[in-house]
């Protein structure tokens, strides 16, 4: 289980190998990774509005949320193994922000439980995003109540 | 002595990532340290207006507007995440 905030980019085929190196009982790797894209559908703007992100965090309380988040994950389903990197700093369209995988002996529990993990960081990971446009300069990116609703959803289901 | 930490917008409307302060013995929770910063005027009023976009953290951890400061304590105000 691993929790890692850093400035660079991270190498996706080389974290995946390593989850499951050694663990010959692991059946399957579920991954999500978020990228920087250049537009902004919610304010109905199209390719080659967004030029760069800037991604703020609160260094301590970052790392405390992202390992509560995994924790909590691991004692919702079998998971064997789990990681999750989050890139802070400017980064530009099609650079990646965040990887989370998950690795354990069925592919149930390693869906759910990269989806579940995605959703409660969207929510809960003390990130904030500062976009910089084209014709507006730079603005706080507004929290969205899709990415709550999402969140949420995982607090109905019995564990 | 309280430690302050802003975020995002918050910070910098109010214009400091972090402070020191001390507060005034009525100042017992968040909700009343808010009021207190809110007095300072200026960016503070500004960034505290809508506590619909405010979220507390008292050292490190979620907690509600109810939650009590004392001293020692490093609170931060932050708007609503949005990373992944």
């Amino acid at each position: 289980m691993t929790v890692r905030v850093q400035r660079g980019d991270f190498d996706i085929g080389a974290e995946l190998a390593a989850l499951s190196d050694g663990d010959t009982g692991i059946g399957g790797v579920c991954s999500f990774t978020g990228l920087v894209r250049d537009l902004h559908p919610q304010a109905g703007e199209g390719p080659g509005t967004v030029r760069a992100l800037t991604l703020e965090h609160y260094p301590g309380m970052t790392e405390r949320q992202l390992e509560a988040i995994e924790a909590e994950a691991k004692a919702r389903w079998p998971l064997s193994a789990c990681l999750i990197i989050h890139r802070y700093g400017r980064m530009e369209p099609g650079e990646r922000i965040v990887l989370v995988a998950c690795a354990s002996a069925h592919r149930e529990a390693a869906f759910d439980a990269c989806r579940f993990i995605m959703d409660w960081l969207k929510t809960k990971a003390p990130f904030w995003k500062l976009e910089e446009t084209a014709v507006e300069g730079t603005r706080w990116v507004d929290a969205r109540h899709s990415d709550q609703n999402a969140a949420d959803r995982w607090s109905d289901l019995s564990r | 002595m309280l430690k302050l930490l802003y975020f995002a917008w918050l910070r910098t409307k109010i214009g400091i990532a972090e402070e020191r302060v001390t507060v005034p013995e009525g100042v017992t929770d968040v909700a009343g340290l808010i009021d207190w910063l809110r007095g300072r005027g200026g960016g503070y009023a500004e960034a505290l207006a809508n506590l619909d976009v405010v979220k507390v953290a008292v050292n490190q951890e979620y907690v509600p507007f109810t939650h009590p400061v004392t001293g020692g304590d490093e609170v931060a105000l932050f708007p609503p995440v949005t990373g992944g």
